[in-house]
């Protein structure tokens, strides 16, 4: 199962430079964990310490946010596009 | 140097007086280093002294730009009633090393400023700006 995630310009430096990168599922949980094991200090950028999506970053499959879906125990299927995208705010 | 057409200035101050006395927010983009859009966002925040991009914004924008190889070059927001300069909130918040923020002040109505900033670790770069 191949599945490719969109990587920000803030964690490329994590991933050799490149702007998407392939991986598998079944879960996206999971597949940050295979993210990690190639790149480590990939995963931390992206979950916090509990164990859950940083309060500032999204993730999203095809388009819909995986926070309103199953969170990282949401399924991917062959071919799905994730994206993480963090947040543009301030003051 | 970051080179920006005089439209897009003069649109994201156009945006920052409409959306007073809250703060705007957008996105440019272009080809590597280039502005050749300006998309107006929503600020999610609604607020005088905040601002959010809802994330779906983004990702709209970025899989729109992505199939003519742009980037988000830069982001603009803007400052009610302060300086064209970063706040706290903004130096905590940057998350995109390679985009520069650009911030539009409305301190002075007759004249607006416009600077631009690159946020990287806590650390604030300011770009000189050339309109053309």
């Amino acid at each position: 199962m191949a599945v490719e995630v969109r990587v920000p310009s803030l964690l490329r430096g994590l991933v050799g430079g490149v702007k998407s990168i392939q991986t598998s599922g079944p879960t996206i949980g999971l597949a940050l964990d295979d993210i990690e094991a190639r790149f480590p200090g990939f995963k931390e950028r992206v979950i916090d310490p509990n164990g859950a999506i940083k309060q500032f970053v999204s993730i999203f499959i095809n388009g819909e946010d995986v926070r309103y879906i199953q969170s990282l125990d949401t399924p991917l299927l062959d071919g799905d596009q994730v994206s993480i995208l963090p947040a543009v705010a301030g003051g | 140097m970051f080179r920006i057409e005089g439209r897009f200035m003069q649109e994201m101050v156009a945006h920052s007086r409409e959306k007073a006395p809250n703060e705007c927010c957008g996105i440019l983009a272009g080809p590597p280093g280039q502005v050749a859009a300006l998309y107006r966002t929503v600020n999610a925040s609604a607020s005088p002294i905040r601002y959010s991009i809802d994330p779906k914004e983004i990702l709209r924008i970025a899989q729109e730009i992505e199939g003519k190889d742009w980037e988000m070059t830069a982001f603009y927001h803007s400052h009610t009633h302060s300086e064209a300069y970063p706040s706290a909130t903004d130096i905590r918040l940057a998350f995109w090393p390679d985009s520069l923020y650009l911030i539009v002040s409305l301190a002075d109505l007759q004249q607006p400023c416009v600077r631009g900033f690159y946020l990287r670790g806590g650390q604030v770069t300011e770009e000189e700006l050339e309109t053309f």
